[in-house]
């Protein structure tokens, strides 16, 4: 089927206003009638849950961590992007467009982003409104700093916390309606199913994670934002818990799920140390504002980093894209450094890292300023290291860290399924094949606070309020579905537990369906993924029952799930017969190694649509038009 | 290196709770604490027994989740440490380890070192945040903000919630966590609107829930694990005693 992504038409400039124009609206006395499900309460999430209530709908609000405040967007380090050009270094709305298109690879929505970038403004405003502290000058302004993939400086930061900064400002906005009574809060709870009624979503069920509870909530519209699946790696800088199971769930339920296959591999985090590793941590992308990324020019140089004499060091990136330099987009960098390693040129334990060295700056800027700018990176890296990166470079390494797919959308933010709205990292709409820094959080607040309200209401208007009860017969077979899949957890006391078969799963994907992929390892993928599978339905341990708080229970439901959902991932990485963004096909590349994109055969967004446990999913495409940006090769040279 | 842990469990919020001993082998000191204990785990969930519940989730100190007692000390030895940062080359081989949930009247604990936190968020449902709607406010540069209010104000809001203070106080009190989020708003001009409503909704919540007070013994300021300083409480301080000599305005 062909799909449609549903995008106003006439000039991009003014698409969001003429789909504003034909919405219609739910008048204010009738918006307490209806009450909306918002599952996932990081960036996205929150904002949405606070946005909605405050015009007045009764929301409900779901989240597994024990507080709205935990959301894995409090990790975010480096900034968020906005075109509001307060540097003059020549930013603009298209432009802030032109660069995502690109840092894209072409495989984004125009319409989508171009929106993207208009709201990009009014979030800053919202957010120091709110009180988010971004960092001044001393005259009292705003301060920028630059970002991979851009060539000027348009991201707005808070130390090295801009996440935190950013969800404590919309976690206080949800505090606020949790107070006013149009937010009830429901933490400690994960959502297990989606449930559909006459092709409609409906509500969801959800375990109560402190009781065991297993309860059915019904609503007029459900929000899913719960996050990105990167963990499907086991090793990510993803937090613990980040998973697919909500995602996933919906697209059991008929939800799309588009172009699971684009994943983003973050050029600068913390190396592996060993077996016992339980995530891998990130050094923010900001640092290659400063750093200089450098290997030794021979391979087995063995020397102490300080001894390297500057003609024996490769600044590769500097090297092979002088123009962008050490702020390349981070699928190239992640590429680049892989290579040097390959080449046995690699630094630290294992050979598995490049430096990342700030002497330079240091010695242009003073340690002061480069403390100002990135002090709590270096005590995390010292923390977890042992190594002062004031006196010699840091460690770095490639490592999963965001997915561009997830639940396929329309312009209007809503699945496959009528009802269904899907937010934040969980959708897959606006990065196209790749992200840019400083990019993530933009797309989750303008999903959030500014577009959600819009587009709900039209569905909430074709709506009766109220119509499908909690007793309907969908929620109860439901229930009994997600009861069932736990007893059958519980009983089958195994002899590995669910981190054994995440870290089997992880070693698989990283190997087969990581930074480069070929026809052949996606073929090993695809047989290895379900012999893991059927093994883990046989021989998982979980011990304690689902009547009370049972962690290893979590686990093994979202462990469960990426066994299903990385086979869909390998599936579409296979399909995808050119390389393009994160996706790293190795039969096509260029001459020069850079990825060969195929305009030709694969302009077009790839939505899944499950059809049954034993059938093969089925591919819906989405072409993809370029009206305004000419499709182009990307160069960052 | 192999140590000697004494690990609280408890089943319920009714069971009595007790010290259980464990072994950790073969310990890496590159491991994180949280990576020693899943080892743990694992190694109690392949004998069929139950692992010990512990509340984590980024593992980089910003979320705020991790919240164990280790030898007495919240967050353990290491200063401005989560437990989740805390890195095994802080011990050394032999050592026995005591690792307890917070303990304190308002967050009661749900299983082994498992605490219910959520009267904190109450403290910022009562008032947290600026009262602003989403849309209709001021370009962003249309206030301008001296640098060292930013800053402070930074300073006071890198608060992760984690409640190490809560625990660390003999009083059971969450000052320096409330004077955080007062000092934050109370530094930006978009917060001083409503600074003196705050701090009083504020104040009121954390008696509600059942918070003791502070008699200045800075214990919150040591467990810190973001370094917030108490200097902040001292703001509270004269904030509410502005806003009582301001009853009438504001509040
Ligand atoms: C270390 C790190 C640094 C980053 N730095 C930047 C940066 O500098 N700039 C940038 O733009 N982007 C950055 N990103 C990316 C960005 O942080 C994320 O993409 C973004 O925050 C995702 O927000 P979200 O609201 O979509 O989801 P999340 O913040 O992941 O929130 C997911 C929510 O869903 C809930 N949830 C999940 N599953 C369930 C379920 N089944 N039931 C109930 N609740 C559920 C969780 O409890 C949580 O509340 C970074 C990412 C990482 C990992
Ligand atoms: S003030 Fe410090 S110890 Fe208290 S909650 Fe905040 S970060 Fe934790
Ligand atoms: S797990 Fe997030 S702060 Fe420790």
């Amino acid at each position: 089927m062909i799909l449609n992504g549903n995008s106003p038409s006439g000039p991009l400039a003014q698409m969001w206003d003429r789909r504003r124009q034909e919405l219609k609206l739910v008048n204010p006395a009738n918006k307490r009638k209806y009450k909306i499900i918002v599952v996932g309460l990081g960036l996205a999430g929150a904002s949405a849950a606070a946005t909605l209530g405050e015009l007045g709908y009764q929301v409900e609000a779901f989240c597994f961590q024990d507080s709205p405040r935990r959301g894995h967007s409090i990790a975010a380090q480096g900034g968020i992007n906005a075109a509001k050009n307060y540097p003059s270094d020549g930013d603009s709305i298209f432009r802030l467009f032109h660069d995502t298109i690109k840092g894209g690879d072409f495989r984004a929505r125009e319409s989508n982003v171009y929106r993207l970038a208009t709201l990009s403004n009014l979030i800053i405003d919202q957010c120091v409104a709110q009180g988010v502290p971004f960092a001044r000058d001393y005259a009292g302004y705003l301060d920028n700093r630059s970002f991979g993939g851009a060539q000027v400086s348009r991201t707005f930061y808070a130390r090295g916390q801009t996440g935190q900064q950013l969800l404590l400002g919309a976690y206080g906005a949800l505090s606020r309606q949790i107070h006013a009574g149009t937010v009830r809060l429901f933490p400690r709870s994960e959502m297990l199913d989606l449930v559909v009624v006459n092709g409609q979503a409906r509500g969801i069920i959800v375990r109560d994670l402190v009781t065991g509870m297993v309860n059915s909530f019904a609503a007029d519209a459900v929000c899913l934002c719960t996050g990105g699946y990167t963990n499907v790696f086991n090793l990510s800088t993803n937090a613990m818990g980040s998973n697919v199971t909500a995602t996933f769930r919906a697209y059991m339920k008929g939800a799309y799920f588009a172009n699971p296959c684009y994943t983003q591999i973050h050029p600068t985090c913390i190396p592996v140390t060993g077996e016992h590793q339980s995530k891998l941590t990130l050094m923010s992308e900001s640092l290659r504002n400063d750093g200089r990324v450098w290997v030794p020019k021979t391979g087995g140089d063995k020397r102490a980093p300080r001894d390297i004499p500057e003609g024996e060091r490769d600044y590769f990136l500097e090297r092979k894209y002088p123009s962008f330099g050490n702020l390349a987009p981070r699928d190239i960098a992640s590429r680049a450094a892989k290579e040097v390693c390959d080449e046995g040129r690699g630094v630290g334990p294992g050979g598995r890292g490049v430096y990342l060295d700030f002497a330079d700056s240091i010695a242009r800027l003073g340690k002061e300023k480069i403390a100002e700018r990135y002090g709590n990176l270096f005590e995390m890296y010292q923390k977890i290291t042992a190594e002062n990166a004031y006196d010699r470079p840091m460690r770095i390494y490639p490592a999963p860290h965001y997915a561009m797919g997830g639940l396929w959308v329309d312009y209007n933010l809503q699945s496959s399924i009528p009802g269904l709205f899907v937010l934040g990292e969980a959708n897959f709409s606006d990065h196209g094949a790749n992200r840019l820094g400083a990019s993530a959080l933009m797309q989750g607040l303008a999903d959030g606070y500014f577009i959600i309200s819009h587009t709900i209401a039209d569905h909430l208007a074709r709506t009766e309020p109220g119509k499908v009860r909690p007793e309907h017969e969908e929620f109860k077979r439901a229930e009994e579905g997600v009861n069932s899949r736990t007893k059958k957890l519980l009983s089958i006391k195994g002899g590995k537990t669910a981190s054994d078969f995440h870290r089997q799963l992880g070693s698989i994907m990283w190997e087969h369906v990581g930074m480069a992929r070929t026809r052949e390892s996606l073929g090993i993928a695809l047989g290895r993924i379900p012999e893991l599978r059927a093994e883990f339905w046989e021989n998982v341990a979980i011990p304690g029952s689902g009547a009370q708080l049972n962690q290893e229970l979590e686990k093994a439901g979202r462990v469960a799930d990426f066994l299903e959902f990385a086979e869909l991932m390998a599936l579409d990485a296979l399909q995808r017969e050119e390389s393009c963004g994160g996706h790293f096909r190795v039969e096509h590349q260029m001459p020069d190694g850079e990825a060969r994109r195929d305009d030709e055969n694969f302009c077009y967004v790839a939505a899944w649509q499950f059809r049954g446990r034993d059938g093969s999913p089925e591919l819906h495409k989405e072409p993809l038009i370029f009206e305004n940006i000419p499709l182009a090769t990307r160069s960052y040279k | 290196m192999d140590l000697i842990l004494y690990i609280w469990r408890q089943n319920g919020p009714e069971d009595m709770g007790r010290l259980e001993q464990h072994r950790a082998l073969h310990i890496s000191p590159d491991m994180s604490f949280l990576e020693m204990l899943d080892q743990v785990n694992e190694a109690l969930i392949k004998e069929g027994r139950e692992p010990v519940a512990f509340d984590h989730d980024c593992r980089e100190g910003i979320c705020g989740m991790c919240s164990q007692v280790i030898n007495g000390i919240p967050h353990g030895p290491q200063k401005k440490t989560t437990v989740c940062q805390l890195h095994m080359r802080n011990f050394k081989d032999g050592d026995t380890i005591y690792i307890e949930p917070w303990k304190a009247r308002a967050f009661p604990v749900i299983r082994d070192l498992i605490v219910d936190r959520s009267s904190l968020d109450r403290i910022v449902q009562s008032g947290g945040y600026v009262s602003v709607h989403t849309g209709g406010v001021p370009d962003a540069n249309a206030i301008l903000i001296p640098k060292e209010d930013a800053d402070s104000a930074m300073d006071a809001s890198e608060c992760i919630g984690c409640g190490a203070c809560v625990a660390a106080c003999p009083n059971g009190s969450a000052m320096l966590f409330t004077a955080a989020k007062v000092s934050h708003l109370a530094a930006l001009p978009q917060g001083r609107v409503e600074a003196a409503r705050r701090v009083c909704a504020m104040t009121e919540a954390m008696l509600r829930e059942g918070f003791g007070n502070c008699s200045n013994h800075y214990a919150c300021e040591a467990a810190c694990p973001k370094g917030i300083k108490v200097k902040f409480i001292a703001k509270l301080n004269r904030e509410y005693i502005k806003a009582q000599f301001n009853t009438g305005r504001n509040t």
